[in-house]
């Protein structure tokens, strides 16, 4: 029964990052149609992002010329990183997808896949192919509760990511600018004749979608402080598996599928060897979506419905 | 000067001419219809006024204010308002949702007052309440307010329709085919509905529709386009009796 809590804890953790990273998939295909294959880059872009904030903010601090306390730190990190990278999100938008919004989804999906490459490899070109290793900014408290192992990390992490999915509950629920992207995640054609600038939604959802990602990136960093130009491509794959198990375009269903991949891959890891997790937990999703194929809380339909 | 001007557009889709120096100038208050055969150019006339596409040539102005090149919501914004021959609504939002989604532009409060409850925001959401309150009223649709669009008969969901585009607040509300697939008890309600707003807002009114009855009885001035070209204009009267519109409509008599 302990190691079951215990590994509810790291399954949070995990489905922390992927929820975080499903949702930025999520919400792009609830609105343009689209698949953001580049995510997973703009994820390890925003990783990279907070490592330099981070470092930066810390070297003001041992230079002396600002005290800064470890939480703080990390907490600007996190809010100046999701303005940057909500910034970098917005430009892939407009360089490699407005172009193309009236154009065949597959080229899309190729500029996509190309933009994920580009963003790769210029960080490859720019910083070379060490890798960094994200600043420890907090110290790590191990808690002993009932016998299970939860340290002040975990928690940190599973508390950010689930109050920045309040937060985006609250914007697409109460803002104007969310009320503009529900209506549009079904109808795109009649959005402007209500007097709604789509480009701006589009650039806004592009832009939600990477703070969230580069959020997910520095609670990443913070538990796994190992950053490479790549360690945004099998993260970002699995929560591109999240986003269609929760059903496309919904958000409740990306976040609840995050959280249910990790709980998955966790488990799995318990009972089989974990050189088999990846296949058994990914074996496991076919089957649910071989029952429902929308996802789990997408709903049942083929194409862009009207009514 | 007319409230919306419209001189020589031609439209062409690739080699298609679609439109074909088409004219056009309603005055404030007017209702005007178009009709023509199935294919005759009639949505994509509404379609280039309200900047779904930029027509190859001509001019366009609303109370004298260019809109070529204008982006879709500038213009709706800028008072043009329009329904769609099929209809185009949000199947997961209330019928109250739609209407208020129209007021986009007006809502002026940012995140704060939409996280935190601002006194600006309350103030605003009755205000925009009110007026959507006051526009489905208008059309006959309050009591069904709260529920969801999926819910309702056909009939109504025109309606909703209808009020949502009056809530941009248009100065010339476009209508496509109003009274598509209605049944003649839901097109009586559909004139009456349409009299009462353009008595109660005082718009202009311009309407594609295919029932002769219909336009003839609501309309001032009407235009038929065959083929991209307006082969007749007048009032109802002139058109019912031009012999270029009954040949359009029903052949031409093989004696002559």
């Amino acid at each position: 029964m302990v190691s079951f809590f215990q590994n509810l804890v790291n399954a949070l953790q995990w489905g922390s990052f992927y929820a975080l990273i499903a949702l930025g998939y999520s919400m792009v295909y609830g609105i343009l149609m689209l698949f953001n294959f580049a995510h997973g880059d703009i994820f390890m872009v925003g990783a990279y992002i907070g490592f330099f904030v981070a470092t930066g903010l810390l070297a003001l601090t041992v230079s002396g010329s600002i005290a800064l306390p470890g939480w703080l730190v990390l907490l600007l990190t996190i809010i100046i990183a999701m303005a940057l990278n909500s910034i970098v999100g917005m430009l892939v938008e407009r360089i490699g997808y407005r172009p193309l919004r009236d154009a065949p989804r597959a080229s899309a999906a190729i500029t996509g896949l190309m933009i994920g490459i580009i963003l790769e490899t210029g960080n490859l070109a720019l910083l070379g192919a060490q890798r960094l290793s994200f600043p420890p900014l907090i110290a790590t408290e191990t808690y002993n509760i009932a016998g299970v192992n939860v340290t002040n990390k975990k928690i940190m992490i599973v508390g950010v990511a689930l109050f920045l999915m309040l937060v985006l509950h609250l914007f697409i629920t109460k803002t104007k600018w969310g009320m503009a992207m529900r209506a549009m995640a079904y109808d795109f054609a009649i959005i402007p004749l209500m007097g709604v600038p789509i480009n701006l939604i589009a650039a806004l959802t592009f832009g939600l979608g990477s703070a969230l990602a580069a959020a997910a990136g520095i609670l990443y960093g913070v538990a796994y402080p190992i950053l490479d130009p790549y360690m945004g491509i099998l993260i970002g794959w699995k929560a591109f598996v999240a986003a269609i198990l929760g059903g496309r375009g919904s958000i409740l269903g990306a976040a609840f599928a995050g959280f249910l991949l990790g709980f998955i891959e966790i488990f799995t890891a318990t009972i089989f060897p974990s050189t088999f997790r990846d296949l058994i937990a990914y074996s496991i999703i076919l089957i649910i979506l071989t029952f429902r194929p929308h996802g789990l809380f997408g709903e049942a339909y083929s194409a862009r419905l009207r009514l | 000067m007319a409230l919306l001007e419209v001189k020589h557009m031609t439209h062409y889709f690739g080699g298609l001419r679609a439109v074909h120096d088409y004219n056009l100038a309603i005055e404030a208050g007017q209702i005007r219809g178009l009709i023509g055969p199935n294919g005759a150019g009639k949505s994509t006339i509404f379609n280039l006024i309200t900047g779904v596409y930029t027509p190859t040539e001509g001019e366009i102005t609303l109370n004298g204010v260019n809109l070529i090149g204008r982006e879709q919501h500038e213009i709706a914004s800028m008072g043009i308002g329009r329904t769609f021959q099929n209809l185009r609504l949000w199947r997961h939002m209330t019928v109250l949702e739609h209407i208020n989604m129209a007021n986009y532009s007006h809502i002026t409060y940012g995140l704060i007052g939409a996280f935190f409850g601002t006194p600006a925001r309350y103030k605003q959401e009755a205000e925009i309440e009110e007026k959507s309150h006051r526009l489905l009223k208008l059309v006959g649709a309050d009591k069904f307010a709260d529920q969801k669009v999926t819910n309702l008969p056909y009939g109504i969901l025109r309606r909703i329709e209808m009020a949502r585009a009056l809530a941009v607040e248009p100065k010339i509300l476009f209508l496509d085919e109003p009274t598509a697939g209605m049944n003649p008890e839901e097109l009586k309600e559909m004139m009456s509905i349409i009299r009462h707003v353009h008595a109660e807002l005082g718009l202009a009114i311009f309407l594609i529709e295919h029932r002769m009855k219909f336009v003839m009885e609501l309309c001032e001035r009407i235009q038929t386009l065959v083929f991209g070209e307006v082969i007749a204009e007048g009032t109802p009267e002139e058109i019912q009796n031009n012999p270029l519109v009954i040949e359009a409509y029903l052949g031409k008599d093989l004696d002559t």
